[in-house]
């Protein structure tokens, strides 16, 4: 995965503000837009996907690689 | 994808219990549920401007101390003064290096999120207190109130 439309680096963050944050994001992006998230919080990757599934965005790749988890979600 | 809705009730008026209402808020109300929390006797603390929550030891066995306190410190010792103050800090600076938010802003996100705050007005009237202490946004009603959201919702809490 490489392309998206805007970033947002959770980094540090810790539950919810991961979700809350990237659905603040979201809500600025208009429809087919892709975000790409950064975060170090473990229980953000099934929330991510909880938070996708219960949203109707669509989670395009969710990956782990070096301690941090990314994650691209394809806007609503 | 039609509205979910939750109700919660929000009675506890702590720094830990501070927590679970406005997490579980901010993070329904982030997935495209209308929300509503009905604050009433301590959790009324939660609507505070000034909130300056603590959290104690005493009665709290379940509480982890540093140093590993826990194991042997007698109980007798977490109701020695300044020791709730103490504890209180101590959470707070661990929640802040932890990257966890404070309550300030979660509440903040519930409201921008159009989380409905209501103050049970019975309790702020027992408490002899003024709405000038509370933050602005929020509405004051009863029981019945809470019913009328309640009662169509798809989840209800009492926390």
């Amino acid at each position: 995965m490489s392309e998206f439309t805007e970033k947002f680096d959770a980094t540090g963050l810790n539950c919810p503000l991961p979700i809350l944050r990237s659905k603040k994001v979201l809500s600025s992006m208009n429809s087919g837009d892709v975000l790409y998230v950064i975060a170090t919080d473990s229980g953000s990757v099934k929330d991510f996907d909880a938070f996708c599934k219960q949203t109707g965005n669509e989670l395009l790749d969710s990956s782990e690689a070096d301690g941090k988890y990314h994650y691209y979600i394809k806007k609503a | 994808m039609s509205e979910k809705k939750l109700a919660l009730i929000a009675t506890k008026g702590t720094l830990d219990w501070a927590y679970p209402p406005f997490i579980l808020a901010s993070t329904a109300a982030a997935i495209g549920y209308e929300v509503q929390i009905f604050f009433t006797f301590y959790g009324l603390q939660l609507l505070k401007k000034d909130m300056n929550l603590k959290v104690s030891p005493l009665g709290n066995p379940g509480m982890p101390m540093p140093m590993g306190m826990d194991k042997w410190f007698p109980t007798i010792g977490t109701a020695i003064p300044g020791m709730e103050a103490m504890m209180s800090s101590m959470m707070k600076s661990k929640m802040k290096s932890k990257g966890v938010a404070s309550v300030a802003e979660l509440r903040e996100l519930c409201q921008e999120a159009d989380v409905k705050l209501i103050a049970c007005q019975m309790t702020v009237d027992l408490f002899d207190m003024q709405p000038s202490e509370f933050i602005d946004g929020i509405d004051y009603a009863g029981a019945a109130t809470f019913f009328e959201f309640a009662g169509e919702s798809d989840v209800n809490l009492f926390i």
